[in-house]
């Protein structure tokens, strides 16, 4: 059983067309990015698949089932970091144990069965040696650990990931990449990762969705990381450079500035045009 | 007044304490359980950053009581019905925090004015004017007592049963609906069970002091805790400490019980105020 189905869907918001016609069949094991300039509708696609929005054509199989009730817990989520504020009222292993038994109703009595499945999550996203610290006080890298631990909770065969990394530094990048990749491998999970920089994925990620000006590309990245692909998904110059291992894309219309204001986060960006 | 008539309003009743404490037992009660539950019940009201929106409420469910005693019906089922407007009013227009602020910005003057109109209106007893404001636990009839300490009851119960989704929803909101959590429902349910209890809150401290016991002990024990469970069970604490304790310093004299409760929970608040700050240097400077 392949982890998602996606058929014939089409999204339109305010009379505009975001994309339509998208097939996508994400494999066991399997690691999708999902690229394109913001307001190209790529959260809402995850929204979509989480059964939070709805689309405006076609339809969705996740995990053998048509997506038809909001949210699912057969299905992992890992959200942009959003840093806690400091005084928050949660350590570092309740941010993980939200994911365990956050959702159930019923009187709070902590159960043994549910303290050893959080320290068995925060063991695999290496967070034992800071999870009873305040999570505000935990660095940014650390939080988005242990929303990676949230997220495995239920071993989902299914991750979706909506910019995890960014305003991480490279080295949590790349250990966050690496909790995700474990992830896939062992429970042989597809994963859907919306992302503005190609870059910390480029040896892990097997295909690539383009989305852009209502139309989008779906290939390997030798496939779709061209100039002449994004040139044409664009319908404007666009070049991709290759330099040092890295990947450069320059003169995307409207490429993801929002997300980069100066200072605000402190990955190795080389000028505006790091990032795919 | 001279210094002897401060010390009889405060203390002018030591020789007959214990029979003025079998007297208000009653009171002490209600006062432990509205405690106990605001106590809870703040620990979620801070981490949905909703102080400003207690105050709300409590302004309507005045108003409420307000039209109960002018208009004769009971006036416990006046001020709920008041809160309980308010609160669906705030739940269902404010779900994002600042449109929420907006409305209560509006509705909060709105009620004040309300209550103000019918209290001018109403020709009965003055010291139930006052005391819809300012609060006088020891004043409430006994039967009404009960009905309190009853809606404290269910809304603890109700508390209990949803708070995890509760708090997942306020910790982490999309993370809540990723997972599957009713959030529109559990939030709803949250402010009918926030209305309950601030209309059990204005009958005993008083609408303008409502704060002290739904937001203060929650407030301090978020300085000094951080765990699923120290938090909550510190802010119980610290509201039955407050209820309680301003209680019994109260019938030690004649002065009105809500100043000695909000002094108790504001002291409480300054002294963990001042660990957290210590802590935070000593773990600064490791």
């Amino acid at each position: 059983m392949n982890p998602l189905e996606i058929r014939g869907a089409a999204l339109r918001r305010g009379g505009r067309t975001l994309w339509s016609g998208l097939d996508l069949t994400v494999h066991p094991g399997e690691l999708i990015a999902v690229l394109g300039p913001s307001g190209s509708g790529k959260t809402t696609l995850l929204r979509s698949i989480l059964g939070l929005e709805r689309l405006s054509e076609g339809e969705i199989v996740a995990l053998g089932a048509p997506v038809q009730r909001a949210g699912s817990r057969r299905i992992g989520y890992v959200p942009q970091q959003r840093p806690l504020p400091r005084d928050t009222a949660l350590r570092g292993r309740d941010l993980v144990g939200l994911g365990v038994d956050g959702h159930r109703f019923g009187f709070p009595i902590p159960r043994r069965g549910t303290r050893k499945r959080v320290d068995a999550l925060i063991d695999a996203v290496g967070g034992t040696a800071f999870a009873d610290r305040p999570a505000g006080t935990l660095s940014g890298g650390e939080q988005q650990r242990l929303r990676v631990g949230q997220a495995l909770a239920d071993n989902p065969r299914l991750l979706l990931c909506d910019e995890p990394l960014t305003s991480l530094d490279l080295a949590n990048q790349r250990a966050v990449v690496t909790l995700i990749d474990q992830h896939r491998r062992d429970a042989q999970a597809g994963v859907l990762l919306v992302t503005h920089d190609i870059n910390p994925l480029l040896g892990q990620v097997d295909r690539i969705l383009y989305l852009a000006h209502g139309r989008f590309t779906l290939g390997t990245p030798d496939e779709v990381l061209r100039t002449e692909v994004l040139t044409s998904l664009y319908g404007a110059p666009v070049f991709v450079l290759r330099a040092g291992g890295r990947l450069v894309v320059i003169g995307a219309p409207d490429a993801e500035e929002a997300h980069h204001h100066a200072g605000d986060h402190d990955h190795d960006h080389d000028g505006e045009g790091a990032h795919a | 007044m001279s210094r002897n008539d401060i010390w009889n309003a405060m203390f002018g009743g030591l020789s007959d304490y214990g029979d003025i404490l079998a007297l208000v037992a009653n009171s002490v009660w209600a006062g432990a359980i509205l405690g106990l539950v605001g106590g809870l019940i703040g620990v979620i009201v801070m981490q949905r950053d909703m102080a400003f929106a207690v105050h709300g409420i409590s302004e309507l469910s005045f108003a409420g009581a307000a039209a109960a005693l002018l208009f004769g019906f009971d006036v416990v089922t006046g001020s709920i019905i008041g809160s309980i407007i308010a609160a669906a009013v705030i739940g269902w227009l404010g779900a994002r925090a600042r449109d929420r602020n907006s409305i209560i910005g509006v509705l909060m003057p709105f009620g004040l004015g309300l209550g103000i109109l019918f209290l001018s209106l109403y020709n009965g007893r003055s010291a139930n004017r006052f005391s819809l404001l300012t609060g006088q636990i020891v004043s409430v009839q006994s039967s009404q007592l009960g009905w309190l300490a009853g809606i404290s009851i269910v809304v603890l119960l109700g508390l209990m049963l949803v708070w995890r989704p509760l708090r997942f929803d306020s910790l982490d909101p999309q993370g809540a609906a990723a997972r599957g959590v009713p959030v529109r429902a559990v939030s709803l349910l949250f402010m009918l069970l926030l209305g309950l209890i601030v209309a059990v809150a204005v009958h005993i401290i008083g609408a303008l002091l409502v704060m002290a016991l739904l937001v203060t002990p929650a407030a301090a024990a978020m300085r000094v805790a951080a765990g699923p469970l120290a938090v909550p069970l510190l802010a119980a604490l610290f509201g039955v400490v407050s209820a309680v304790g301003g209680i019994m310093l109260a019938i030690a004299g004649t002065l009105p019980v809500s100043p000695y409760i909000t002094t108790v929970s504001f002291v409480i608040y300054l002294v963990c105020r001042g660990i957290g700050a210590r802590r935070d240097r000593v773990s600064r400077a490791e």
